[in-house]
């Protein structure tokens, strides 16, 4: 395919320069393990446009393919079919500002986003938060990180035919966000951490249901087993497809399950834990095949380890006060703004301006998402502004390692593979 | 300067100031991180001696930033991580305003591609010897660098186009 | 319907515009534009508790040319609109838009470069539904205003 007969097969309506240069980019990669060969009598070769809006692509993933009938010989993606600049709007916003935003970046699991933040603000502006804060946090990422996994299942498993699943998980799924409606008032994007702890306690009400739902899903957890683990065909579909080997795991970028699906126990709440995970305990489910068979069981061995450790924080959970008391840092209970002035005085001066780190810290945080480790890294020039916030996302390096084991894969496999790598668009593109 | 090195960093730091005294700028810490900056052209060597002697063998980063000052305006930010001796580093290159170019990591890490990609579509660093060096979240057609300080939120108008919203008749 | 184009509004008309408008009502199939955290709220409205199958939305048709109801859900890049556009251009009349939650109606809290400020800059919508995101009992609103708008238009003229 010589490029003449490229801008024939293009013929871009909007945004030309970027369609040529895509499909130029197709055509450059491999090129020198191609066997050229000019002679095509049956048209096996297309490429093929799994466009930004498609039923399975998860959100808007654009896969621009090569085949060779049913063959996938190279791949590319598009991203960036969801880019806002948040990384932009972050420098023009204060920090307890930017909350909302950090919500509905990976809008599976936002809770998660919300700690991710906190933490990485506290860190560099070295903020105490108190005992009972940190355990309502693990709380609420756990609950994130089962309703992240169940929408995963929910998805991928309607995707490889079987619909059913998707209404199930989604009762489960409803069941979490009316804890999330009880804790935060909002069904998922909640908002709920603040800068130096969370902005409300739990009410005794929240914890009967979260203990209700520790209590009767591993029931429903067994239901999913007893049904896809010796179903042919989920292990026809999945075993063997889209496999990452161990060795290119680490070279290629993966993270989060898809990491830990090819071999390597790399978990941020091991490697530097965070909000007291170091206090309780859990394991790090690992496969080594590196093929979305294994990627499925990390997710759900993972949703077990949850359940674990919910267990053991509604057990450990200490009484205390939710947030810090220092009033540079963190915003005063609604008590003191209503009835005294330092309060109010406090409460206006930290909407206005803010926590202030220290003039030319910078400092990076970590912690493991559902989908991988996701990072914030702050620069600060003293103000309440962030002068550079840098966003590390999980799914972005998840999907660049799609694109690397795409190639020699069938046609039909794409969209169980991306189920499998399990991306948010809204976190990849930031 | 103080640091307060972790017994797994302090070789790691010893091994650099030895076998790269003149390349290595400064290294100092922030918030309990460490960040190492070094020259703009030993950016490979030091990365792969990294990678080879001290097993720093995940790239988990690559950020650009603008530091809005007139000489060596941007910067280039690696984060990389050892998990055999469960630790990060950030290595740190300054490039100037004018030409803003480094040499590319994708020979080292895989992962590089996209990251590098990424920070040359928002910042305009270009990357030397970058296999498929493409804007990754805005269109090709976009002129513009969005997160330069001198980029307004808001966006320029005109720069990027939006469809007519009358149907298209053909 | 050659003896309608004579007869403009008469009892015939109506008759037959009610019962085709009871028809389209009751059967508004969507063509689900899920791009941000708004689409798992549309996912829930399909869900189990909040069904929408009970309002006549049974299947969520994703191919445009056999929907009739566009819902938008989540904020709109400028890269993304020319392929909501000409997905919009593909479906066939009648056809309604619903602009769900408040990125899509007007660019809701990002206000930045990348952001659309409205689906209305490109798209004719019908009903906007303001929450971020709105819970799907709002969408189901928004759904019943459609059927609603439905109800009252001329169907027989529209399609001579």
């Amino acid at each position: 395919m010589d490029t003449k007969d490229l801008k024939n097969k293009v013929n871009p309506k909007f945004f030309k320069k970027h369609q040529e240069s895509l499909y130029q980019a197709l055509e450059d990669k491999h090129t020198t393990v191609e066997v050229l060969d000019s002679e095509d009598p049956l048209n096996t070769k297309m490429v093929l446009n799994m466009g930004p809006q498609h039923p399975a692509t998860h959100g808007v993933l654009r896969l621009v393919l090569q085949l060779n009938g049913e063959l996938i010989e190279k791949a590319k993606l598009d991203i960036g079919y969801l880019h806002r600049g948040v990384e932009k709007i972050a420098e023009n916003k204060t920090y307890q500002e930017f909350m909302p935003y950090t919500d509905r970046m990976d809008y599976l699991s936002p809770y998660s986003n919300n700690v991710a933040f906190c933490t990485a603000v506290e860190k560099i502006a070295n903020v105490e938060v108190p005992e009972r804060a940190h355990y309502i946090r693990m709380i609420g990422c756990e609950l994130a990180r089962i309703s992240s996994h169940l929408l995963w299942l929910g998805t991928m498993v309607q995707d490889a035919g079987a619909v059913s699943f998707f209404l199930w998980t989604f009762r489960e799924r409803e069941k979490i966000y009316d804890i999330f409606d009880n804790i935060g008032g909002h069904r998922f994007t909640i908002s709920h951490s603040r800068i130096g702890g969370v902005a409300n306690d739990l009410t005794s009400d929240a914890i009967a249901m979260i203990k209700d739902f520790v209590d009767n899903f591993p029931k429903e957890l067994e239901d999913y087993h007893n049904l896809l683990d010796r179903n042919r065909i989920f292990f026809d579909r999945n075993e063997g497809v889209g496999v990452l080997k161990t060795e290119d795991a680490l070279d290629y970028g993966a993270t989060g399950p898809t990491l830990r699906g090819a071999g390597y126990a790399y978990d941020i709440r091991d490697f530097a834990p965070y909000c007291r995970y170091d206090e309780v305990e859990f394991e790090i489910p690992t496969r080594l095949e590196g093929d979305n068979l294994a990627r499925y069981y990390v997710r759900m061995e993972e949703m077990q380890e949850s359940i674990r450790i919910l267990r053991q924080c509604l057990d450990k959970l200490p009484k205390g006060p939710v947030r810090a008391d220092n009033a540079k840092q963190a915003y005063p209970s609604k008590d003191e703004v209503y009835y005294s002035m330092e309060g109010m005085i406090h409460d206006f001066m930290m909407t206005d301006t803010g926590i202030c780190p220290p003039e030319g810290s910078e400092s990076y945080h970590a912690i493991e998402a559902p989908k991988g480790e996701l990072g914030f890294f702050i620069q600060s020039n003293g103000t309440g502004h962030p002068w550079r916030l840098g966003i590390r996302s999980p799914s972005f390096a998840n999907l660049q390692v799609l694109e690397n084991i795409l190639d020699g894969e069938m046609v039909a496999d794409t969209v169980i593979m991306i189920g499998g790598v399990d991306p948010v668009m809204g976190d990849s593109d930031k | 300067m103080e640091l307060e090195l972790s017994e797994t960093l302090q070789p790691v730091i010893d091994g650099l100031s030895e076998n790269y005294p003149d390349k290595v700028i400064e290294v100092y810490q922030s918030s309990g991180d460490t960040f190492v900056r070094i020259e703009v052209d030993a950016n490979i060597e030091i990365c792969k001696y990294l990678k080879e002697e001290h097993h720093f063998i995940y790239l988990a980063d690559i950020l650009g930033a603008d530091r809005f000052t007139s000489e060596e305006r941007f910067e280039v930010i690696y984060n990389l991580v050892s998990l055999r001796d469960r630790q990060r580093l950030f290595v740190k290159v300054w490039l100037e305003e004018e030409n803003p170019e480094v040499e590319s990591l994708t020979s080292l890490w895989t992962s590089a591609n996209w990251l590098e990609r990424q920070t040359h579509d928002m910042f305009g660093v270009n990357f030397v010897n970058h296999p498929d060096l493409r804007r990754i979240y805005m269109p090709e057609d976009f002129e513009y660098y969005p997160l330069r300080k001198e980029f307004p939120l808001l966006g320029i108008p005109g720069s990027i186009e939006l469809p007519s919203s009358t149907p298209d008749t053909e | 319907m050659g003896i309608e184009n004579s007869l403009s509004e008469g009892y015939l008309t109506t008759k037959v515009d009610t019962l085709v408008n009871w028809a389209r009502s009751n059967a508004a199939w969507p063509m689900p534009m899920g791009l941000a955290c708004c689409a798992i709220e549309m996912m829930s409205f399909a869900a189990p508790k909040y069904d929408s199958a009970r309002f006549g939305s049974e299947v969520f048709r994703f191919s445009p040319r056999q929907s009739d109801l566009m819902i938008v859900a989540g904020w709109v890049n400028y890269k993304m609109s020319h392929a909501i556009r000409r997905i919009w251009d593909q479906m066939p009349d009648p056809k309604w838009c619903i602009a769900m939650g408040a990125c899509a109606s007007t660019g809701g809290m990002h206000r930045c470069y990348g952001v659309v400020q409205g689906c209305d800059n490109f798209l004719p919508v019908d009903a906007y539904v303001s929450g971020c995101p709105p819970r799907p009992d709002a969408l189901i609103h928004a759904l019943m205003k459609i059927q609603d708008k439905i109800r009252t238009e001329h169907s027989v003229k529209l399609d001579t």
